[in-house]
Parts: structure tokens; C-alpha cells; sequence
């Protein structure tokens, strides 16, 4: 059962950086790992990562089987209006997972 | 530096050459080749063209001595205004020694207020870590970091 970890701050002022951090629960199985059979284990990594801030990409990234499981990561922003921040992880095998915070401006 | 992606090409061709031959052959007991510097430079060529890779304004924090090579906390931040005429598009980060050379690319922009990314990293030996900032006008940044990993990740069997 995948699940997400969000930490975005419930109050900002409008005009400050605040720092946004999103953990995804995956395996990230490179695809460089053998069984004790010698049988290759298929790769099965989270491969795209976007924030929207109020529907308006922020931030993306791609990621390869070099990024660790539960892949945690963590950027800023600059807080504009109250609203919604939503989370997306696109991967192998169908893999897709979406989370959303709010936030409030002051 | 021309002379060198010259030299380093005919290495990586023959590299790329024999892994080829080494997927064609039905024996699976090898295991993954690693990344070589050649491909190191082919995956930063990818990222960068032609383009001259300048050396400073990018900060990578990344432990110099790494117990556990499955998860290597690493912070990459830029040097920048951040502003809507001044800033860092991009951040893409490479290694030497894993089994490919890419680990993530992190597309941010002017919103950011701060160019800075976190995340964690999987570190198949002691190898140099290297991350590349592109900024808003076209030009390119890097800093590299030697890594020593005790115990590494990524290829160890599952049982």
C-alpha cells in the first residue's frame, strides 16, 4: 500500500521561502539485483516526480534507480497565495500516487 | 578538453562495444558493469551539449564517509538571486561508479525563492559524485565530491 509523507507549513506569510518536503513509500528496485537463482529482479523505480502550487508546476524531477527507496525529497518555494499544493509520482509498472496539502497565507 | 572527449569517445565506444556483447551472451553471472568516467562524460554531454560546464557557484552536500551506501543523504544548493531574470532552471546530478551514471534531474525556476534540493542516494562504491546547475541564462555549473562508501548498494543479491 503505497503512501505519502508531506510536510508543507499550514501558515506562511505571503513573500517568504518555505521549504516543502515529500516522501513516497517504494521499494525503488534497480533492476541491478539478482535473486539467489541468478535471475535479474526487473527494475520497478519511481521514475517522475511534480509539485503544482495552485495548479501551476513548481517543481519536477526525474529520478533514476540511483535515488534511495521511499524516495524522500525536499525544495523550496515562494509562498503567493492560500491554496493547495498537489503531489504527483509517476513510475513503472502503472505506478502513479498523488497527495495534496494546503496552506494559508497571512 | 577537446583532446579529452576525443580519447575518452573511442574508450567509451569500445566499453559500449563489449557491454553490448556481454547482453547478447545468455550467461547472466556478470555482474552490472559500472559506469566508467567515459560514460560519466557521455551522460553530462547529454545533460549539457556543447556547452562549457564552469566550475563553482554549485554547493554539494553529501557525507565524505558513507557507512551505508543504500541511502546517502545529499543536499545540492546553487548560488543565485532566484529572480524572474537571474535564476536556476535546473540541477542534474551524476556519479561515476553505479551501475548508470545518471541519480535525478531537478527542474525548478524564479517560484523557488531558494535553489536548493534534498533527497537520498544509493552509492554503488567510493566514487565522485558530481552535480551540474543550468542557469536562466544558458550557462552551466558544476562541483564534483569524492565519496567513501563502506558499504555499498545496488548490486547486492536478494535472497
Amino acid at each position: 500500500m503505497p503512501s505519502a509523507l508531506i510536510n508543507v507549513p499550514k501558515n506562511a506569510k505571503r513573500g517568504d521561502v518555505i521549504e516543502i518536503k515529500a516522501l513516497m513509500s517504494h521499494i525503488m528496485e534497480t533492476g541491478y539485483r539478482r535473486t539467489a537463482a541468478g535471475d535479474l529482479v526487473p527494475r520497478d523505480i519511481i521514475t517522475s516526480f511534480t509539485c503544482r502550487y495552485n495548479g501551476t508546476e513548481i517543481f519536477r524531477a526525474d529520478f533514476f534507480p540511483a535515488i534511495a527507496a521511499n524516495p524522500f525529497i525536499s525544495f523550496f518555494t515562494i509562498a503567493k497565495d492560500s491554496g493547495k499544493f498537489e503531489f504527483e509520482w509517476i513510475g513503472d509498472k502503472g505506478f502513479s500516487e498523488t497527495a495534496s496539502a494546503s496552506i494559508l497565507i497571512e | 578538453m577537446q583532446d579529452l572527449t576525443s580519447s575518452t569517445r573511442r574508450g567509451f565506444l569500445g566499453l559500449a562495444g563489449s557491454a553490448a556483447l556481454c547482453g547478447a551472451v545468455p550467461i547472466v553471472t556478470v555482474r552490472p558493469a559500472q559506469a566508467t568516467p567515459a560514460m560519466l562524460a557521455s551522460a553530462i554531454r547529454n545533460v549539457v551539449g556543447e556547452a562549457e560546464v564552469h566550475t563553482g557557484k554549485v554547493k554539494l552536500d553529501i557525507p565524505p564517509l558513507v557507512e551505508n551506501g543504500n541511502t546517502v543523504p545529499m543536499t545540492v544548493s546553487v548560488t543565485s538571486p532566484m529572480t524572474e531574470s537571474d535564476y536556476v532552471k535546473s540541477i542534474h546530478v551524476f556519479n561515476e561508479k553505479n551501475p548508470q551514471p545518471n541519480i535525478g534531474n531537478f527542474y525548478l525556476g524564479p517560484q523557488a525563492g531558494r535553489a536548493q534540493v534534498s533527497t537520498r542516494i544509493r552509492l554503488a562504491d567510493s566514487q565522485k559524485v558530481t552535480a551540474i546547475a543550468q542557469l536562466s541564462d544558458g550557462s552551466f555549473w558544476s562541483t564534483s565530491v569524492d565519496v567513501v562508501v563502506t558499504l555499498a548498494a545496488c548490486t547486492e543479491e536478494v535472497l
